[in-house]
């Protein structure tokens, strides 16, 4: 049994309490790092500890914190991303609303070894509650002294505050986020130049997602090689697996990064749902191109998932059983991304909207052959073309369905409904 | 002529813009032209960039709502388990309004969201700021008479 980390404290009563943190060795990995650590050798354990980001994209975390300039002189930031929205993914909303200490000791830790004094949190509109939590526990922090003017007399000091969003899942993308917490429409930036350089009001920005910085904590207290020996050589730690859809227990499992996704399915998440034979599964949240059961041996890490034409993304596995229409599943996902893209980009404008007309067509029976191939053509048009990532996520899972169920749209054109039972 | 940039002092003013929506959407019920012009004016901003953001963020309204917003998750993981249009449908026939409308006595609006990150207790759906998981009609019913409760 995996011993759990990042979740370790969740089944305690009032969890998300500092006193609750506290009494589980809370707050020591701060207090060890500005006694004895100068930023760099903070930047250097996270370095060696292998972290990459859990955000979806598997940045390695140490080369992003040593981007930001070392000037004094400049001003710095540090955002911590709570805009939670890829559809299968809810393990941010958990870390916030039952531990959120544990993440805000993380963004101390990571903001002294970048330098920077203030610190903000982005968070979704939507999460009423992770809102709440957020500012008692900040508000419980600076009581204690860990936020707030020369931290427990170390002389280094820091603000950190919520910024509530108001909707928009382009916001998650880190340059969305900064022009968002600017007071702007969530449209991202073109890139480079990179927020460590240029971010938030033009200053060197570092922009983490709750489930990376909340591993910091464990690697300052447990050291650098603890936590590389946990997962695969390049994908370390424990990651958060979110999984929903058919299967018998849904939920949040902490395992280490190469778990097979066998394992995940069919130890932890008790197997298929009323016995359904599994048709496939969307690995990473809901812009990763799909895999099938004859891939279920895969290592859910970075690097295994990458290999078969798929993500690891936020780790967010979605299910799905015989009875389900791929061609519904495309539609869904499609009218998901359609109504997100934030209408800066055309390929992906233009290109969600046709592509969600199309599968509309499609799925109830007023499909034609060619819009089969005209789906393919846009959406491997998009990819690349686009500021952010988000015209590759909106494509991906449709190039996926495509080329693994082709059958589906087919027999929707040919027969005017769906090839499955349901 | 002055760059639009110039005539905000202090950048981090305009970062009370998503705050001050809020505040004035509360105020007023939803963004209603005056709440975004006084929003405008305390902030020194164009309306029509005010009104911009307002449209941007969905979580902004600018056509009045009813006293409980149903918002129904159309997710895939929410519709796997049998939720998203089947909750969408048993809501339209039981408050007998479709999608985006309002009930006559001015108590429900129903909508349809984006993924709620509640994947793993789907189906889900927010009421107000309220979320709900794993709903199923016999809850939505209950829920209803509890929030109908309020108003008798």
């Amino acid at each position: 049994m995996f011993e759990k980390v990042l979740t370790r404290n969740f089944s305690l009563p009032r969890s998300e309490s500092i006193d609750t943190y506290l009494a589980n060795g809370g707050y020591q990995a701060l207090q060890k790092v500005l006694r004895e650590y100068t930023p760099e050798q903070v930047i250097e354990m996270v370095t060696a500890s292998g972290l990459r980001g859990r955000g979806g994209a598997g940045f390695p975390a140490g080369r992003k914190w040593a981007f930001i300039p070392k000037d004094p002189q400049i001003e710095k930031y540090v955002c911590v991303n709570t805009d939670e929205g890829e559809p299968g993914t809810f393990k941010d909303r958990e870390l916030v609303e039952k531990d959120p200490h544990q993440v805000i000791e993380g963004v101390i830790i990571a903001s002294y070894a970048v330098g920077a004094h203030r610190a903000f949190v982005y968070i979704r509109g939507e999460f009423f509650l992770g809102v709440k939590r957020w500012i008692k526990a900040i508000d419980d922090a600076y009581a204690k002294g860990f936020l707030g003017k020369n931290i427990l007399g170390s002389g280094f000091s820091l603000d950190l505050s919520v910024h509530r969003g108001a909707g928009a899942y382009i916001c998650g993308e880190e340059t969305a986020l900064i022009e968002s917490l600017e007071g702007k429409r969530g449209q991202p930036r073109k890139k480079p130049p990179y927020p460590a350089s240029v971010g938030l009001w033009g200053k060197p920005t570092l922009v983490h997602n709750v489930e990376t910085l909340a591993n910091v904590p464990h690697i300052i207290n447990r050291g650098a090689e603890w936590y590389a020996s946990i997962g695969t050589p390049k994908s370390t730690g424990p990651k958060i697996f979110c999984v929903s859809g058919h299967v018998k227990n849904r939920g949040i499992f902490e395992l280490p990064l190469g778990v097979p996704l066998r394992e995940i399915l069919y130890e932890y998440a008790g197997g298929m749902a009323f016995d359904k034979k599994l048709k496939a599964v969307i690995p990473g949240g809901a812009s990763t191109p799909m895999l099938t059961p004859d891939q279920l041996d895969i290592p859910m890490a970075f690097e295994t998932l990458e290999a078969a034409g798929t993500m690891l993304g936020t780790g967010a596995i979605i299910v799905m059983n015989e009875d389900t229409c791929m061609v519904d599943v495309a539609r869904r996902l499609m009218r998901f991304f359609a109504h997100e893209s934030c209408g800066h980009c055309t390929p992906c404008r233009t290109g969600t909207t046709r592509m969600l007309a199309l599968l509309e067509d499609l799925e109830h029976g007023r499909g034609k052959a060619e819009d089969i191939e005209r789906l393919e053509e846009i959406a491997s048009k998009m990819r690349g073309l686009t500021f952010c990532p988000m015209g590759d996520a909106a494509a991906n899972p449709i190039l996926s369905s495509l080329k693994l169920f082709r059958d589906e749209y087919e027999y929707h054109v040919k027969y005017k409904r769906c090839a499955v039972a349901a | 002529m002055q760059p639009l940039e110039a005539k905000i002092a202090d950048p981090a003013k305009r970062s009370m813009l998503l705050t001050a929506l809020y505040i004035a959407q509360e105020q007023y019920g939803y963004l209603t032209k005056e709440a975004i012009e006084r929003v405008a004016t305390r902030l020194g901003l164009p309306v029509a960039d005010v009104y911009s953001m307002a449209s941007f963020y969905s979580l902004y309204r600018l056509q009045p709502t009813g006293r409980y917003v149903l918002q129904v998750c159309e997710g895939l993981s929410c519709h796997l388990v049998g939720g998203a249009d089947r909750l969408v449908d048993y809501l339209r026939k039981k408050l007998g309004i479709e999608v985006g409308e309002t009930t006559p006595d001015g108590l429900f609006t129903l909508q349809t969201v984006q993924c709620l990150a509640s994947c793993g207790t789907s189906p889900a759906m927010r009421v107000n700021d309220a979320l709900y998981e794993n709903m199923t009609a016999e809850k939505v019913d209950e829920l209803l008479d509890t929030l109908r409760g309020y108003h008798v």
